[in-house]
Order: C-alpha cells, then structure tokens, then sequence
C-alpha cells in the first residue's frame, strides 16, 4: 500500500496533512482495509478544543466500532459533511475525498512526534503482517 | 485481528487464504470474516449466491432405540412426526426455560438422528445430552464435529448451481429436506439439505474433512458463470439479522427463553415431557417480561449488542445486535423490549456512547426473498 509523502502519520493510523496553520485529519488507506465497509462515522463538533491523542470521534463499519485519534491538537474548523451521507468515501479515497476534519492547530511541535510517510510505510507494512497471522 | 497461533483450523483453511480472506477468531476457529467487502459478499448471496465454510458448526449423533425419545425430551419442538429426509430447527432449553442451544435437528436412516449445534456451544452442549442421555439408557450421543466438514451454498442461484453436478434431483426438494450419500461433483456427501441462515434458498453439504476442499473448489468452479463469491462471517451474520434469524449468544442465551424470542412454533408445550417445560407453561399462562422485536435507526447512528434501549428517558431493554443493513441501506438491529412497548412503529431511543439517538421498533424479519412459484 502507499501513502502520501508530506503527510504526518499515527501508531493508530490516522493521517494530518498540514497547510500553514490548518491539519486535515483521516484514516489511512490501513485503515481503512483492516476497517472494512465503512457506514457511519460519527463527526466532531466544528468549534470543539481537541488535545493531541484525544477520541475525535467513532468509525463505524460493519463490523465494528472504532474509535479514532486526532493526530494533534486544536480547535476543529471544518469536518467533511459529506460523511453523513457517503461514509464509504473513506473506503474510496482515503487520503483525499474521505477526510474527516480539519482543525486550527494549537502547537505545530506536536507534529515532530509523528511518523513521516517512510516510517508509517513501514509500520503499516508489519502491522499488515501481523494481522495475517 | 492477529489469527493467533491457538485457533482450530477448518479443512478449509488453505482454501480461505488462497482466496484472500481475512482470518478472525471466531468462537476459538480460525475463519475468515470476509474476502473482498462483507457488503458485497451479502449482495452475491441475494442477488446470486454465496460459499461459506460452516465447518465450525459442531455435529453430535444421537442413535438407538430411545434416540428419538431422548431428543424429544431436550428439545422444544415437537419431532414425533420427523422421519428420515426432514430436518428440524428447535431451541433446547434448559429446566429455567432459558436457551442452551438453538439446533437443527436431522432425521436419518435406520433410527439415526444429527443434532447440528452452534461452534461455541460445542462441549457444552455434548455434555448436556449426554447427561440426560442417563435417563434414556438405549440413546447413545456421540460427538462427531471433528469427523464432518460443513459447506453452505446460499442464494437464489444455488439451485442452478448444484443441480448439474449431482445425479440426484434436487427441483423437488422441499425446504428443510435432506438426502443422505449424495455425490456432488464426484465427492460423497454424507448429507446434503436444503437449509440455510440467510434468508434465501440454498443447500448444506456435510462431507469428510479431506473432501472439503476438493468440494469448495467444485462448487466455487461451478459457480463462476452465476456470480457465486466465496463468503465470509461477516455477511453470515448481516444475512441473518435482514431475515429476523436469532444467533445464539445474542438473541439467545440461558437466560432468554424461546417464548421471549418469539420462537413459539418450536415450542410444542402440549407434545408431553420436556426440559424446560414448566417454566415455559408459566411464561405463556402468565406473559412474558421481555419480547424480542426488530428495530431500525430513525437518526444517524449504529445500534450494538448490549446498548440500551429507552422510552421517554427510561430504560426499558437491550440491543442483542445491530447492524447496517445492505437490504434497507440502514441501521437495523434485534433487541429486547416489555411487550407493551413491542408493537410496530413504537419510538424509542438506543444509547449509543451516552447519546440517545431516535429508533422505532418494526416488524420482523426486515427481509423476506420473494418466493419462486410456490
């Protein structure tokens, strides 16, 4: 699997693509394929303060819930509403049209302790491994 | 998801991983949850059809002269006019009239009968027969799990599918039939019925474990003009809950009895002597406390085993599963409610992570095929 170069990534396979002040948050395209059909995702409230590692939110597929974590802190500006009605766009384009929010990040050192996209490759990659059993 | 180095392995096995499934631990089985998408798996099996391994499931051979006396004194249902060729779906009780098992019951030749019984409840429900076996010393119970591999061949095409590679006619096979010795693409099938837990027509195949996979292969190779996919756990279980099916563990346990479950056509209380019997006379002269009913999401949210149900902020019951429902393209789930709150279109409110999101209660089953010809 690949994954975009410039993105920051996290241990539990969310990604945060940085413009100037404002992260873009989703699943990576992992997770999404360990997740399965996704069909709910419940999303944050615009306005909410997120700390870094908090429960932004909860993916839904039909197999089961998931919750999910915000790559870094901050306040949430945006989220993707058309996840209300479309939730297998994270299925479709993880990366990209799946989006799920975006927030005004409060401290851009967060960052330094996420996972560029060669080692999230890699650590994806054993995760796929052991999953196989 | 890591299948873990402990897990039994079905003759299947090789087979699930040649076609990309993704092994889970299911009730201690290595089995794979899906191969391509569970949604698209369980648009193959209504539209076309579907190829799950059911080897898990367990097969417990009850024989002798008091082998049917036996089984009508564990089981529910009355099975005093089951001859060889019919199978039997019945809950067995327990002496509270909660569930120990929901089983189907096979009537073979010379006075033989299999008991098909759920993965997890294997043991204990060896154990069960054969502790009331004591009481019916000409019955014999054996567990023959480890001797049987089980196929399930569901979907509207599975008729088409099966016929050609069969001498046997399988046109005329009513539902809940079975035929013991049965070749199947030059494979002996020690049974093969017409019986399944998806709500659409399809046939098991019972064969030795060496044969599964040679058979999977047949059937897979048979199947391919028909849209055949193979299936994994994850559909079994949406197909079950669109067709209103209760899964043990879930709907079912010991503590819900087969009256609350709505299952009161297996439960013959007038056919004499069976475990669980008075309690059952008492909850229908005296009325349930719990009902199960079938429910779909009005506002956006999934409903999950063991949420609350609510009714103007009280709680009044349980979600025992949910799902998205490819059928419906909602939220649908099965839960327990007091009766007076079981009525269709009653609104309610689940639980989810401490917000109450608006549901009603609607009839069951959510689906039902469309019955050809009959």
């Amino acid at each position: 699997m690949t994954y975009p170069a410039g993105f920051r990534y996290t241990k539990t396979h969310e990604w945060v693509a940085v413009e100037g002040k404002l992260g873009k948050v989703g699943l990576t395209n992992y997770a999404q394929t360990q997740l399965g059909d996704i069909t709910f995702v419940e999303l944050p409230q615009v306005g909410k303060e997120l700390k870094q590692g908090q429960i932004f939110g909860v993916v839904e597929s039909v197999k089961a819930a998931s919750d999910s974590y915000t790559p870094a802190g901050g306040r949430v500006t945006a989220v993707n509403s058309r996840l209300e009605s479309e939730p297998d766009l994270i299925n479709r384009d993880p990366h990209g049209e799946g989006w799920i929010f975006e927030l005004e990040l409060r401290d851009p050192a967060e960052l330094a302790t996420l996972m560029d996209v060669t080692a999230y490759t890699r650590f994806a990659a054993e995760a796929e491994e052991g999953a196989k059993g | 998801m890591n299948a873990g180095p402990n897990l039994k392995k079905t003759p299947l096995y090789p087979c699930h991983l040649k076609y990309g499934g993704r092994i889970i631990d299911f009730a201690g089985w290595a089995l794979p949850v899906q191969f391509t998408s569970i949604i698209q798996e369980h648009r193959a099996v209504r539209s076309a059809a579907g190829l799950f391994d059911v080897s898990d499931m367990g097969e417990l051979e009850v024989t002798g002269d008091e082998a049917l006396a036996l089984l009508q004194y564990t089981v529910s249902a009355d099975l005093a006019r089951i001859g060889p060729g019919r199978v039997a779906y019945s809950p067995m009780c327990n002496h509270e009239g909660g569930v120990v098992d929901d089983i189907l019951i096979y009537a073979l030749s010379r006075g033989r009968f299999l008991a098909v019984v759920n993965a997890a409840n294997i043991e204990k429900d060896f154990r069960w027969m054969e502790a009331l076996a004591r009481r019916y010393p000409r019955a014999q119970v054996r567990n023959r799990s480890d001797e049987i591999a089980q196929l399930a061949l569901q979907g509207p095409r599975s008729l088409a599918i099966l016929q050609p590679l069969t001498p046997v006619n399988l046109g005329g096979m009513g539902y809940y039939r079975s035929i013991e010795q049965v070749d199947v693409a030059g494979i002996r099938c020690s049974i093969l019925s017409r019986t399944g837990y998806t709500g659409e027509d399809g046939f098991e195949l019972y064969c030795e474990p060496g044969d599964a996979p040679s058979l999977w292969e047949a059937l897979l190779e048979a199947g391919r003009a028909h849209g055949l996919a193979p299936a994994g756990l994850g559909c079994r279980d949406t197909l079950r809950l669109e067709a209103g099916m209760p899964l043990y563990g879930q709907e079912l346990d010991d503590r819900r009895s087969p009256i609350e479950a709505g299952l009161d056509r297996f439960v013959a209380l007038g056919k004499g002597p069976f475990v669980g019997r008075e309690a059952l006379v008492r909850q229908r002269e005296q009325g349930r406390s719990l009902a199960l009913v079938g429910l779909e999401m009005v506002e956006r949210g999934v409903p999950r085993t063991g949420y609350p149900i609510l009714r103007s902020g009280e709680e009044i019951g349980y979600v025992t599963s949910g799902t998205y429902a490819p059928a419906l393209d909602r939220h649908i789930g099965m839960g327990y409610v007091p009766p007076e709150f079981a009525a269709p279109g009653t609104a309610i409110d689940v639980k989810i992570r401490d917000r109450l999101v608006a549901a009603r209660i609607v009839r069951l089953p959510f689906y039902r095929r469309e019955e050809e010809g009959k």
